[in-house]
């Protein structure tokens, strides 16, 4: 049965170029219409942008249901609660506290950005990593990257799959971060308005939006960091080997920043733009900083989704 | 099995693609090179040429280039130097009616047998996903793995993982099937029911390419062949004309050689050369019947007789003095 349905397949693809049959052609001439032919395998119903989300959609169902993945994303929803019941045990009872502190035990949403800060600079960064220098690493690695290529997924098409899907998972990061956050923060710590670092009040509403900004501002934070991932995970079949040069990217990153001498070059880094979220919290929001950290995570993604594309474009792929 | 004189030296069997390109081959490659940046040369110079409905062949020992050359027609290595051309359509346009399976099978170990062939399918920009559930029960019903379908490709046995990978070569309407070793780690059973599967394929028309260092394998399956050899193609044809370069022998196991040696130069057969036991030629045109009756005739005791034909590796070993590196 299979075979016979194969066949007639086979003869509708080899139809000759220009050649119409009769039949067709008196049925287009006395204008009727088209007798109820079944709506087969006509390859334009797939429009292409129609089989981009087909794939884009196949590849955020790995990432979301890989169990890895999802540890990581348990692993950073966990990570507030720690600290809103830590800062709730042992937080009221002791003098000299600090005044981030305070500010949490005073006001719930504070948790956010107080988590953030926690994570936003080597947990959160880890997460992304794994993702972004897996995306190609890892298929070439089990080989899967060769049978995705003849499909044929095409190069670019699944360079740019893999790079939303690996955004995709930095903006879930952060608002899994931002979500386990606020909801810890509101079951242990008063509601109300918000005092901001420069000791303005807001309502609590503003504050939520606030939280929202840092969350947009963050997750493109993550965006850039998951390009330079995707680069270095071109030059590699191990993706191990990508995530750990993503891993110590960072980490020598932290340390030049931490070097006064250096300071010329800190601008550039990517890591100093992570902590920019803090400019919600003034009076108003510092909207200047918050555009100079997007425009370097744009030349970020721009310079590495380059690097990325260059590598990926020409290479032979031998795994 | 017979020893060959054939000495080593130009290939016979059919001509290599002369310049123009007919549209009836499915695959024709014009000076294919690959040097890989370490300097080795992997393919050197291929010109191959494989006709449209045909079962093809593609013989070498290991590391031979067969897999570059399959690589190379995948895209997913780019030629050093040299032209090809698949189904005389652009890359993008033809990959999609070329079902691979290259360096064995690959998949996700986390997911079904029916969730790998999903994954595989939506990489397919010419897939259209409303009839993907079908075709995925279809191919994998072909290869015999329907039971298997919701089983982890982790707990998947090799000869399960080689069924899958076909399937998922024959996922769409596929006017071209390209084959790297299918047989490799399938038990007798599996081989046969690869080689009954692709001879099914061929039945409907689809061509199919199937690359072996299993000389055996490819003369049971295949309507043509061509050998490889450290990066070039030695001989390219029918499976008759590659065969045909080789002429049969005959052998004759007597105590009387050197009686049997002139009867059989009296009859006219070519190339007669006694060796301990028994004397072989050239069997030309004549019947071996009437050669036996000549011998007795003459009074030459005959032990036994037999026709030795040649086999492909008679071919590859004619052609290249080399014995056929058969492990592996």
């Amino acid at each position: 049965m299979s075979t016979a349905e194969s066949a007639t397949a086979t003869e509708q693809g080899r139809r000759t170029p220009g050649l119409v049959p009769v039949a067709e052609t008196m049925r287009t001439a006395q204008r009727h219409a088209p007798e109820s032919s079944p709506p087969a395998e006509r390859p334009a119903s797939t429009g292409p942008a129609r089989a981009f989300w087909r794939l884009l959609g196949s590849e955020l169902g790995l990432t979301f249901r890989r169990p890895r993945n999802l540890v990581m994303l348990g692993v950073l929803a966990a990570v507030p609660v720690i600290i809103g019941v830590a800062l709730r045990a042992f937080g009221s009872g002791e003098e000299g506290m600090g005044g981030i502190i305070q500010a949490v035990a005073g006001n719930s949403l504070m948790l956010t950005f107080v988590s953030f800060s926690f994570l936003v600079l080597l947990l959160m960064p880890v997460a992304v990593s794994v993702v972004g220098g897996d995306s190609i690493a890892g298929e070439a690695g089990a080989g899967t990257l060769r049978y995705l290529l003849a499909a044929p997924a095409g190069r670019t098409r699944l360079l740019v799959v893999k790079y939303l899907n690996a955004a995709v998972y930095g903006y879930a990061v952060t608002a899994v971060v931002a979500l386990s956050a606020l909801v810890t923060g509101l079951l242990l710590f008063p509601t109300g308005p918000v005092t901001l670092l420069s000791g303005t009040t807001i309502s609590m509403g503003e504050g939520l939006v606030r939280i929202a900004i840092s969350v947009g501002y963050i997750g493109t934070a993550m965006a850039a960091l998951a390009a330079v991932a995707l680069a270095l995970s071109t030059f590699t079949e191990v993706s191990i080997g990508a995530i750990a040069a993503t891993m110590v990217l960072l980490i020598v990153c932290q340390v030049l920043r931490a070097i006064p001498e250096l300071s010329s070059i800190t601008p550039y880094l990517l890591p100093t733009k992570f902590t920019n979220f803090d400019a919600v919290l003034r009076s108003p929001i510092d909207f200047r900083a918050l555009g100079d950290g997007l425009l370097a995570f744009g030349a970020y993604i721009g310079l590495f989704g380059s690097i990325a594309w260059a590598r990926f474009s020409g290479k032979d792929i031998t795994s | 099995m017979t020893t060959v004189t054939q000495e080593a030296g130009a290939p016979f069997g059919a001509a290599p693609p002369s310049g123009g390109v007919s549209g009836d081959e499915a695959i024709v490659t014009q000076g294919l090179t690959k040097q890989f940046r370490g300097g080795q040369i992997a393919v050197d110079a291929l010109d191959l040429a494989v006709p449209r409905g045909s079962v093809f062949g593609f013989l070498g020992p290991n590391g031979s280039g067969k897999t570059t050359t399959i690589r190379m027609l995948l895209g997913l290595v780019s030629p050093t130097s040299g032209a090809y051309s698949v189904l005389g359509l652009p890359q993008a346009r033809a990959l999609p009616k070329v079902g691979a399976l290259v360096e064995g099978p690959a998949f996700y170990p986390y997911l079904s047998g029916e969730a790998n062939l999903m994954r595989f399918d939506a990489a397919d920009p010419t897939a259209p996903r409303a009839s993907a559930r079908r075709r995925i029960a279809e191919s994998l019903e072909r290869v015999g793995l329907s039971a298997a379908a919701g089983k982890r490709y982790r707990n998947y046995s090799l000869g399960m993982r080689q069924r899958l990978a076909i399937a998922a070569a024959l996922l769409g309407p596929r006017e071209l099937l390209i084959l790297d070793e299918p047989t490799n780690g399938l038990d007798p059973q599996g081989t046969r029911e690869v080689r009954a599967l692709v001879k099914e394929i061929a039945a409907d028309g689809t061509t199919v390419f199937v690359s072996s260092h299993l000389l055996a394998e490819v003369e049971q399956m295949c309507t043509h062949a061509a050998i490889m050899r450290t990066g070039k193609l030695v001989a390219q044809g029918t499976i008759a004309s590659l065969n045909g370069g080789l002429v049969a022998r005959v052998r004759v196991e007597t105590p009387d050689t050197a009686d049997a040696a002139r009867v059989l130069g009296t009859l006219g057969l070519a190339d007669v050369r006694p060796a301990g036991g028994e004397v072989t030629a050239e069997l030309g045109g004549h019947a071996p019947e009437t050669i036996n009756a000549a011998l007795v005739g003459e009074g030459v005791a005959v032990r036994g007789l037999a026709v030795v034909r040649p086999s492909l590796e008679d071919v590859f070993v004619g052609l290249t003095g080399e014995g056929f590196d058969v492990d592996g």
